[in-house]
């Protein structure tokens, strides 16, 4: 498959901009948190789960969307998020409690909402997957060619909410993609002692569509299989399940020991960083000079210093507006 | 427009079939998903007649995963649709309570109000007929205590069919819920209550709006759903003894009607609180505070309560009156009230 070379580096500029932004978030969450680590102090409270190294399973889907098309994310959302091009200052701000933020500061880095383009996640493991059977199905009843795309993590797989949205969009042949994150650790359990087979993609013959596993956390691989499903999807033929190989290369949370992964594991991951293969392959295969690299990650960090002075410098809340937006 | 414009009865169950029926009319984006809704009609009636009118795409038979549908209804809900999706009995939210408490209800308020919901999640309520601890339900004062959704108990035809159009259009997810002894069915005890007039022309029943059904100036009885009508027969029993009862059918919990319980108490000095929920942390101690914050200098006496006493719904027919509300309670609550 020819995959446009536009493709490729806007892949590269989204995963730049997005290790970024997670870098960014993790340095100033421990702002005013140590050396006796307090959840609640700090600009950034309570927790924060970051994507590192799970870049390539956004930016691999994001070149085939169109407007309308509508995507939910997990409890770890930053990089789906920035890679739909969910406006990036009034995500930043979300995180920092602010009321320029997405949800004016009420919901939280778990739970980012954008209209346009069409964004929700959710701090609650599986939440999104009917969410999005019943996006598809609003699509279809409209006469639209917009697609769902559902990302949740391994860990997912093994909860009542991905088998009856599994079921159900494929009952209704709704245009749906599920696209599994599979980053071996549903906080500290390994997906071998939570998963009775090797590949998630295998479940998706139970319910009758197309099950593709990426391997090795690789870009082009997700982009090729996300292809192929949104593809179909938008054709009426119905929903796909892909399962992607990805990393978590930081703990579960900002704060996690990560005690459970050996440092042969942690090494090896860190051998593997997409941010330093990915864009060697593309100047390898002279798709980017070392320089143009250097170019689209500095117009990324820019953009995302931006959105975090944006962030810091925009007022909070007032505390009564906790009162409202209950109701519409 | 009163009730008593019009000569045509319907039973309350007819009256919500018809209210949903004429919303599909009047708007392409409203359809309804759920368990044996469609060729069935619903196990409760609540779309009988629909599947025929408007065909599979419209009211759409769903397989047993209450997360999956109920969540569905959501994202269809943001995406520009009006679902109504039917919980077939209260009791079963436990498999799917996450959709609506976590998801449903707070994606609103999450999205700093910039994403809406408007569904309605229509469910069948109560006991009294032997359905036993998981059939037998009615949980609204659960539902009430979540923030984020409104919750609808009618108790009339006519409010069940305006309150239901209300439910449609409202922008907010609405939990519909019926008793299942109210509706008029059949195959349950007759209920002379269940069927009264019901304009054929759509209209609303506002929300949040609580309703004197019938005046009274010794006591008021506030309540919601089947226990309206059994505050109705109690009122008669009263008035023979010379006892004025007031009924208040509050309609709905979520918004509660404050005002009215407080304009009541404040007229009548006494409340008794009627409920066929859990007697703790629920209905009947929220309505007994509203009072005692809005009128605490007009009460002649405590505020008195009839509720389900903590326990679960037990299946064999006297235990299971023991446990439930009925007209002697009321009668002789109201009693021991005026005599206090």
């Amino acid at each position: 498959m020819e995959i446009p070379r536009d493709d490729l580096v806007a892949m590269y500029a989204t995963m730049a901009k997005i290790r970024y932004f997670e870098e960014r978030i993790k340095e100033i969450y421990y702002e005013d948190k140590l050396p006796a680590f307090d959840i609640a102090a700090g600009p950034i409270p309570g927790e924060m789960h970051l994507a590192a190294g799970q870049e390539p399973v956004a930016v691999g889907v994001m070149p085939h969307l169109r407007p309308g098309d509508a995507i939910t994310a997990t409890h770890r959302p930053h990089h789906v998020a920035i890679a739909q091009g969910v406006d990036l200052k009034q995500m930043a701000a979300e995180i920092f409690g602010k009321d320029t933020g997405l949800g004016h500061g009420k919901g939280g880095h778990m739970h980012l909402f954008s209209v346009e383009p069409s964004f929700g996640c959710s701090g609650i493991i599986g939440e999104g997957m009917p969410v999005a059977c019943g996006a598809a199905l609003a699509f279809k009843k409209q006469g639209k060619d917009n697609v769902a795309i559902s990302f949740f993590g391994e860990g997912a797989a093994n909860q009542g909410a991905f088998h009856e949205s599994l079921n159900l969009a494929a009952l209704w042949n709704l245009p749906v993609v599920f696209i599994c994150e599979d980053n071996e650790f549903a906080i500290s359990v390994p997906k071998s002692a939570s998963t009775a087979i090797a590949d998630n993609s295998d479940r998706a013959s139970a319910y009758g569509m197309p099950g593709v596993l990426v391997p090795d956390n690789d870009p082009v691989g997700v982009y090729e299989a996300a292809g192929e499903a949104i593809r179909r999807a938008r054709d009426g033929r119905g929903p796909s399940l892909i399962e992607v190989r990805t990393l978590r290369l930081w703990g579960h949370f900002e704060g996690d020991a990560d005690a459970y992964r050996s440092d042969e594991y942690k090494q090896a991951m860190g051998d593997k960083d997409p941010m330093v293969r990915y864009p060697e392959r593309l100047i390898s295969e002279g798709i980017l000079t070392p320089a143009d690299a250097d170019a689209l990650k500095k117009a990324a960090h820019e953009e995302v210093d931006e959105a975090i002075e944006f962030a810091r410098s925009s007022p909070y809340p007032a505390p009564e507006d906790a009162l409202k937006h209950v109701f519409a | 427009m009163t009730a008593t414009m019009t000569e045509r009865k319907l039973t309350m169950q007819k009256a919500i079939a018809e209210a949903i029926g004429q919303e599909m009319e009047r708007d392409d984006t409203v359809f309804v998903m759920g368990e044996d809704v469609a060729v069935y009609g619903g196990i409760f009636g609540a779309t009988e007649g629909l599947y025929d009118r408007f065909g599979g795409e419209r009211v759409m038979d769903t397989p047993i995963s209450e997360t999956g549908f109920i969540g569905a209804a959501v994202g269809a809900a943001v995406h520009g649709m009006r679902p109504i999706a039917e919980l077939m009995f209260v009791d079963f939210f436990g498999v799917c309570m996450d959709q609506i408490y976590n998801n449903m209800a707070k994606i609103h308020y999450f999205s700093g109000g910039n994403v809406k919901v408007p569904m309605v999640l229509t469910t069948a309520v109560g006991g009294g007929y032997s359905d036993a601890g998981q059939h037998s339900q009615t949980l609204w004062g659960t539902f009430a205590h979540l923030p984020g959704m409104k919750v609808v108990v009618p108790s009339s035809a006519y409010d069940a069919k305006g309150l239901m159009i209300s439910a449609i259009r409202d922008d907010n997810p609405v939990v519909y819920m019926f008793h299942k002894g109210a509706l008029g069915l059949g195959w349950m005890t007759n209920n002379p209550h269940a069927t009264g007039p019901v304009p054929e022309e759509p209209y609303t029943v506002p929300i949040g709006k609580a309703n004197v059904v019938r005046e009274g100036t010794d006591i008021t009885i506030a309540t919601i759903g089947l226990s309206v009508h059994r505050a109705l027969d109690a009122a008669e029993t009263l008035a023979a003894d010379g006892i004025s009862a007031e009924i208040l059918d509050l309609r709905s919990l979520v918004p509660l009607d404050r005002d009215a319980i407080v304009e009541s108490v404040k007229k009548t000095h006494r409340l008794l609180v009627v409920d066929e929920d859990y007697r703790s942390f629920g209905m009947s101690g929220e309505v007994i505070t509203t009072a005692i914050e809005g009128a605490f200098d007009y009460l002649d006496a405590p505020p008195g309560r009839i509720a389900e006493p903590d326990v679960p719904i037990p299946y064999s027919r006297p235990m299971e009156q023991f446990a439930l509300p009925d007209v002697d309670k009321i009668v002789s609550g109201s009693r021991a009230m005026m005599s206090a």
